[in-house]
């Protein structure tokens, strides 16, 4: 009774706040929904009318809806696989101690401090430009024709691209993961006269399966938003080759001005990452759990 | 951020000065016009000398927002079309200027002032930015598409170029001057994606192969005989004795290699003739011949029109003052001024007839000539050999026009890229297009959307 009367001021002065955290989220979705079933050309307001679901099937059966899905599962699935096995074996190695380490390690990890937008323009400008970027120096300087990355592999650029903000992040984690690895552990199996890899194989990855895990889950999220590096670099295309699903949204608002269409694919984008992160929180929370 | 700033300002010194301005005439408040334009060289020349605007007219401040093409048409399109009210005058072209004076999302232009000699204006220029009667914005320049080719590299190979090529004899000459080891390629075409970029060339490819948008009942003419034969003749041009990576240039970058003496021949607008034909900005200056673009089958709509022109959104409160600059902006004396600063090859072409009765304007611009007259001869409301529903030649002016243009130019850049096969792209595309126009009701009842949106 007593307890139930000293919370009440405290939950009315919370309300605000929640409720201001609910509209914030609610609107905008309420929004999206409402539009998706409108037929509603930005450029020809007056002529907007309710066409049900129609949105959705326009949005599903739009030529590059399959290749949209197809990038955007290929591009979040390798840059997991290289941030996590690249970010374990780099930070296997600057665990050891050696001289210079604080450097070394500030220097891994800065590729993520830089805006999306800035690394796409560095990579694509200094680094990937067929004509003037380093890349093509060095293949000169072998007498090998420079690659136009972004025309001719579009996709793996843009996953190189990407990967390589990521992979600092997956550093960092598995750095401090292993900083609190039992050193007399590794002693003790070291005594035993276990090797390099029988030791990664027995004390490490375990040891590394949590952090792992976070890794896979903190990116999926972000890499399923991936934009910036998209739009600065290949435009979506050549073609749809490039295009992953938040890029087709964009096409659909901003180039063609079908804001109906591009609510439904909004829709879509949030069903499809809620899949995603059902299936993850599966394969994941099991590892979280298990320990 | 400083937007805030200077509309509480504007308010103050508005309501401070409204005595003074009944006495004092003309005079501005402290007034700040937000513009928003493309990064064309012409737009470029126009931000540098605004500062002789600002001056004669004290008051007024000039806050720019130039942006390339695409992204300025997007930022454009949703602050006009949600009322965003950012921009007080805007850079819109052939395309937009009739749809949005049709929507009344533009201040209509009309009583133009005596000594701005609107009549002078180019006809076919002025119709294409005035709806019923009323001009919906002023234009900065008008283009058609032109040939240019390397005088310098024709005379060496023996060739002559005609007054008015075919494409065939356009492949011909390319096969013979295609010449990547010394850095010089056959052609230099538009391949970056965009209804306005590698659709408006291959529009006018299309025309002169008789192939249509739509046909009289508003049904796509995509996946047709005339669509399949000059894409394809497009792509195997380009691809074969074009610059590599062709799918990466538009305008801009195609005016650079031209420029820079990387193509023998190139297709596009005639205004880059300015460019080319400047020593300081040009490495072939005094190397460059201009003929009428090249037909095929048919002449009807094998060159574009495009105008580049000034309007004020219906959302700017400061119409009069925005009015105030954008007269000026394609005035004679501003003309008149460029022409002193930068050469009289400079001057912003296509838009006066005066400037075509300057003696002195047709001897400093060899491609003077080949602009007036191929402006001259274009008529967008036949574009091709069959009859169309709708007017515009490298476009169409329906709303819908951006979807379907833009989704076609993706897959076709992605083509030159070489992903996808052209017939099939064609195919995909043509049920694409066919499923907005059924979407946008074109098909159930009679499209009311064309009859207001032509002008």
């Amino acid at each position: 009774m007593n307890a139930r009367v000293r919370k009440r001021p405290e939950r009315l002065l919370a309300q605000p706040a929640i409720i201001m955290l609910l509209l914030w989220m609610i609107v905008p979705l309420a929004m999206t929904l409402y539009f998706s079933t409108q037929y509603y050309n930005l450029l020809y307001p007056g002529k907007s009318a309710f066409v049900g679901l129609e949105n959705f099937a326009y949005f599903f059966n739009y030529p590059s809806f399959w290749t949209s899905i197809l990038n955007t599962i290929v591009l979040v699935g390798s840059v997991l696989v290289v941030t996590v096995v690249g970010g374990i074996g780099i930070s296997v190695l600057v665990d050891e101690t050696f001289p210079g380490q604080g450097i070394v390690r500030m220097l891994l990890i800065s590729p993520f401090f830089i805006m999306p937008t800035v690394s796409a323009l560095v990579w694509k400008n200094l680094l990937m430009n067929p004509v003037s970027g380093f890349l093509a120096w060095v293949w000169k300087l072998f007498g090998a024709t420079p690659v136009n990355w972004f025309a001719d592999w579009p996709l793996l650029s843009v996953i190189t691209v990407v990967s390589w903000e990521w992979l600092p992040f997956a550093i960092l984690i598995f750095v401090t993961a292993l900083q609190s690895l039992d050193r007399e552990q590794l002693e003790a199996a070291r005594m035993d006269g276990a090797r390099g890899w029988a030791i990664f194989r027995y004390l490490t990855l375990p040891h590394l399966a949590r952090p792992i895990a976070v890794v896979v889950m903190v990116e999926a999220i972000f890499l399923l938003n991936v934009f910036a590096e998209i739009f600065v670099t290949t435009n979506g295309g050549p073609g749809d080759a490039t295009t992953n699903v938040p890029f087709l949204v964009y096409t659909q608002a901003l180039l063609e001005f079908d804001v109906g269409a591009a609510s439904a694919g909004g829709l879509v984008a949030v069903v499809l990452a809620n899949i995603m992160a059902i299936f993850l929180i599966r394969l994941i929370g099991k590892s979280l759990t298990e320990r | 951020m400083s937007k805030q700033g200077t509309r509480s300002s504007w308010l103050k010194t508005t309501a401070a000065s409204a005595a003074l301005c009944a006495l004092a005439g003309p005079a501005w408040a402290d007034t700040t016009l937000t513009i928003g334009t493309v990064n064309n060289a012409d737009m470029v020349r126009m931000q540098a000398l605004s500062g002789e605007y600002e001056k004669s007219h004290p008051g007024i401040h000039l806050n720019w927002v130039v942006l390339e093409e695409n992204t300025l048409r997007q930022r454009l399109t949703t602050d006009i079309a949600t009322h965003g009210g950012q921009f007080d005058v805007i850079t819109i072209g052939a395309y937009e200027a009739p749809l949005w004076g049709a929507q009344k999302w533009l201040k209509p232009l009309d009583n133009l002032p005596a000594d701005y000699d609107g009549d002078d204006l180019l006809k076919n220029v002025r119709e294409q930015l005035t709806v019923d009667n009323h001009l919906y914005a002023v234009p900065f320049y008008a283009e058609a598409s032109i040939t240019y080719f390397r005088t310098d590299l024709f005379a060496k190979a023996n060739l002559t170029m005609p007054e008015q090529p075919t494409w065939d004899q356009i492949k011909g000459f390319a096969q013979k001057l295609h010449d990547p080891e010394h850095g010089v390629y056959g052609i230099c075409l538009r391949g970056k994606a965009g209804w306005g970029e590698n659709m408006a060339l291959l529009g006018t490819i299309v025309n002169s192969w008789g192939g249509r948008w739509f046909d009289e009942n508003w049904k796509p003419q995509i996946d047709t005989p005339e669509w399949h034969k000059a894409v394809n003749f497009y792509i195997d041009l380009l691809k074969n004795y074009g610059p590599p990576g062709p799918s990466d240039n538009g305008f801009n970058e195609n005016l650079a290699l031209f420029a820079g003496g990387r193509c023998a021949m190139w297709v596009d607008a005639s205004v880059g003739g300015g460019t080319v034909s400047n020593p300081k900005e040009s490495q072939v200056a005094g190397k460059v011949g201009f003929v009428r673009s090249p037909h095929e089958v048919t002449d009807k709509g094998s060159s574009w029109l495009w105008v580049w022109s000034l309007a004020i959104p219906a959302s700017s409160k400061q119409g009069d003052a925005a009015r105030d600059f954008i007269l000026w902006a394609t005035s004679k004396p501003y003309l008149k001024m460029v022409a002193d600063k930068y050469g009289e090859e400079s001057t912003p072409p296509g838009t006066r007839e005066s400037t075509y009765a300057n003696a002195d304007y047709i001897k400093a611009a060899p491609f003077a000539q080949v602009t007036f007259d191929s402006l001259k001869a274009v008529d967008p409301a036949h574009p091709t050999l069959k009859p169309v529903p709708y007017k515009g030649i490298q476009i169409v002016s329906i709303p819908e026009f951006q979807a379907v243009a833009t989704l076609v130019g993706r897959e076709i850049a992605g083509a030159l890229a070489g992903r996808g096969n052209v017939d099939k792209l064609l195919h995909t595309a043509q049920g694409a297009v066919d499923r907005t126009m059924k979407r946008a009701g074109y098909y159930d009842k009679k499209p009311v959307i064309s009859k207001e949106a032509t002008p």
